[in-house]
């Protein structure tokens, strides 16, 4: 276990992201660093705008990079075919899933369709693994609500049992904790952080919960004007790596606590 | 499993209900022929009178197939699009699809006057609708593949089928100024859609049409539950969303283009059956869905097509007003009572 958890999970080298407009390509952050080992949770984080949801897109393959090299679990992403990208890393959107028709437990076995044939035909490993990712989100008592019917932060759980029923080493969550009490968003980070330990799972998340994020990390990855910085919250404060994350003028971090607060 | 017990029986009713309107179908028309001697006809042992049994093997049961089969397609196309398109108001024409075939077969009635009377007349025999129909779908069809490869949202898709149907409005309204009364009544005529009148290879070829775009849709269940999460759930999930949106395109076009080119625009079966059909069976997903929506799509334009002929009446009223009168309230029903359209 211990060789395997010192596995690279994601390599990313001189990644430039962004979008094509008109053949020409605008980059909308600098280019891109970062190693990461399997099985740690690693939170996201900078300021709106710039670029957390472009770089999750990316590293996803939803969205083409511009330059770069995105290496999952050893090999080049564009390499994988779609569906052995399925198998690899599954994804938590901001989006709704469109149809609220569906039960919780149609949803989470859309999870298993990377394995299932033509026909969808669940096997009897199938249903082993949907029935575990509704009870480690637990989300079991749910599975024959609509999903119309559930709150925010019953939805949030069923799409992290669909990512788990998914079977891949890889997470990713875009902002998994927003719309969610604080309840709900400690839940959230803290099924997240039980993933990474009691599963193996590598949990890549960006979120705007610096401070909970400081808390529960094990891994930071900031973005900002000038790149991306990664570390251990720990190290990250010490280096004052969240002191510019927003204007000073109207938001200070505290090193003391981890926490920022506004300036009056 | 419960819930699986009931699907089974829903299947069940729905497919005695299918039967049961069948034979009603049959039974009534503007001569009242009794049930033992259409049951005769229909099994081959012959009417006590020959004409009966000529107009029920000539004229009822073609009709009453092609009732089936455009009701089944349509309503499979009006499913397709409703996923694809992840909007409960999609139906099979929201391609353009029916203004494609409207603008061929206006091209033909009205522009025809522009040949003078023989070869106008020419032009008009019942084939030529079909073909300018088909034609003018298939058009479309390609224009809409074009863009389907080009463009990535889907939504690009609906919006320029849209505008297909708007301006092929403007250019049977333009039309329509230039034409005589009477090819403006024979084109009027066409648009309110016809199930009679069929022959035997149009029900041939259009059973072909409805077989082969079942099939497309049925093998693209998997592919249709996937994208009832969005189009970025689906591409996780290693799903190939423009070879998906390419065959559930050309199955729809298939259905309705096969179904307008001989029986003419047909309106709201597509869209309201599938809405009909989840009420029944409470579930998004297609390899229950597909099936029901063929045999609900079928049932309702069976009924509606009894109330078209008006019993022991001489007159007919034009089908694609009845499925509109029908299908409109449907909608709205559903509306009232679940405020919501879930899909």
């Amino acid at each position: 276990m211990t060789s395997e958890s010192k596995h690279i999970a994601i390599a990313v080298n001189d990644l430039s992201i962004g979008y094509f407009r008109r053949k020409k390509a605008l980059a909308v952050a600098k280019p891109i660093n970062f190693n990461i080992e399997s099985g740690n949770l690693i939170a996201l984080v900078g300021a709106n705008g710039i670029g957390k949801s472009t770089l999750l897109r990316t590293l996803s393959g939803m969205q083409a990079k511009l330059k770069g090299s995105i290496k999952i679990c050893g090999k080049e992403l564009s390499g994988y075919s779609s569906l052995e990208r399925a198998t690899q890393l599954s994804v938590v959107l901001t989006e709704a899933p469109a149809s609220g028709n569906l039960t919780v437990r149609e949803l989470v076995s859309l999870g298993r369709q990377p394995y299932t044939g033509s026909f969808g035909f669940l096997s009897e490993k199938d249903k082993e693994m949907i029935d575990n990712a509704l009870s480690t989100t637990e989300t079991t008592s749910l599975e024959h609500r609509k999903c119309y019917e559930l709150s925010d932060g019953q939805m949030q759980r069923v799409v992290i049992a669909r990512a788990l029923a998914q079977d891949t080493p890889l997470i990713f969550l875009d902002e998994p904790t927003t719309h969610l009490d604080l309840y709900h968003r400690a839940y959230i980070l803290k099924l997240l952080k039980r993933l990474t330990s009691e599963n193996g799972k590598t949990v890549l998340f960006s979120t705007h919960e610096i401070d909970l994020g400081i808390q529960l990390a094990d891994v930071m990855l900031v973005m900002d004007d000038l790149g991306i910085h990664q570390g251990s919250p720990q190290q990250l404060i010490e280096d004052g790596k969240f002191n510019n994350l927003f204007p000073e003028d109207t938001i200070e971090f505290e090193a003391s606590n981890g926490r920022f607060t506004i300036k009056n | 499993m419960e819930t699986r017990r009931s699907y089974k029986l829903w299947f069940i009713v729905l497919i005695l209900v299918l039967l049961i309107f069948f034979l009603l179908n049959i039974s009534l028309g503007s001569v009242r022929i009794p049930f033992a001697d259409v049951i005769s006809s229909l099994t081959a042992q012959g009417a006590s009178k020959s004409t009966w049994e000529y107009i029920i093997i000539e004229y009822r049961l073609p009709k009453a197939l092609t009732a089936i089969l455009a009701g089944s397609g349509l309503a499979v196309s009006g499913l397709l699009m409703q996923t694809l398109f992840r909007n409960p108001l999609a139906g099979p024409f929201v391609l353009g699809l029916s203004s494609g075939a409207s603008l061929g077969v206006a091209l033909l009635i009205l522009g025809a006057g522009a040949f003078g009377g023989f070869m106008g007349s020419l032009l008009l025999s019942q084939w030529s609708l079909v073909i300018a129909s088909a034609l003018g779908s298939f058009l479309v069809l390609l224009a809409v593949l074009a863009v389907t490869l080009h463009v990535k949202d889907s939504m690009a898709i609906l919006i320029i089928g849209l505008m297909f149907g708007s301006v092929t409005a403007a250019v049977v309204a333009v039309l329509s100024y230039f034409s005589t009364a009477e090819k403006l009544q024979q084109y009027i005529f066409w648009s309110f859609g016809s199930l009679g009148d069929q022959s035997w290879p149009g029900i041939i070829i259009l059973a072909l049409c409805c077989v082969l775009g079942v099939l497309i849709a049925f093998f693209s269940c998997k592919s249709l539950n996937a994208l009832l999460l969005g189009e970025n759930y689906a591409k996780s999930m290693g799903l190939r969303i423009k070879r998906t949106t390419l065959f559930i395109i050309l199955a729809t076009s298939i259905l309705a283009g096969g179904i307008t080119a001989f029986a003419g625009p047909i309106a709201f079966v597509g869209l309201a059956v599938p809405h009909l059909t989840r009420q029944l069976f409470t579930t998004s997903n297609h390899f229950v869905l597909l099936p029901a929506v063929l045999l609900t799509g079928a049932i309702l334009m069976l009924i509606c097509d009894t109330v078209a002929q008006l019993p022991f009446n001489e007159a007919t009223l034009p089908i694609n007003a009845i499925t509109s009168l029908i299908g409109a309230p449907v909608v709205i029903w559903l509306l009232v009572r679940k405020r919501k359209l879930l899909f």
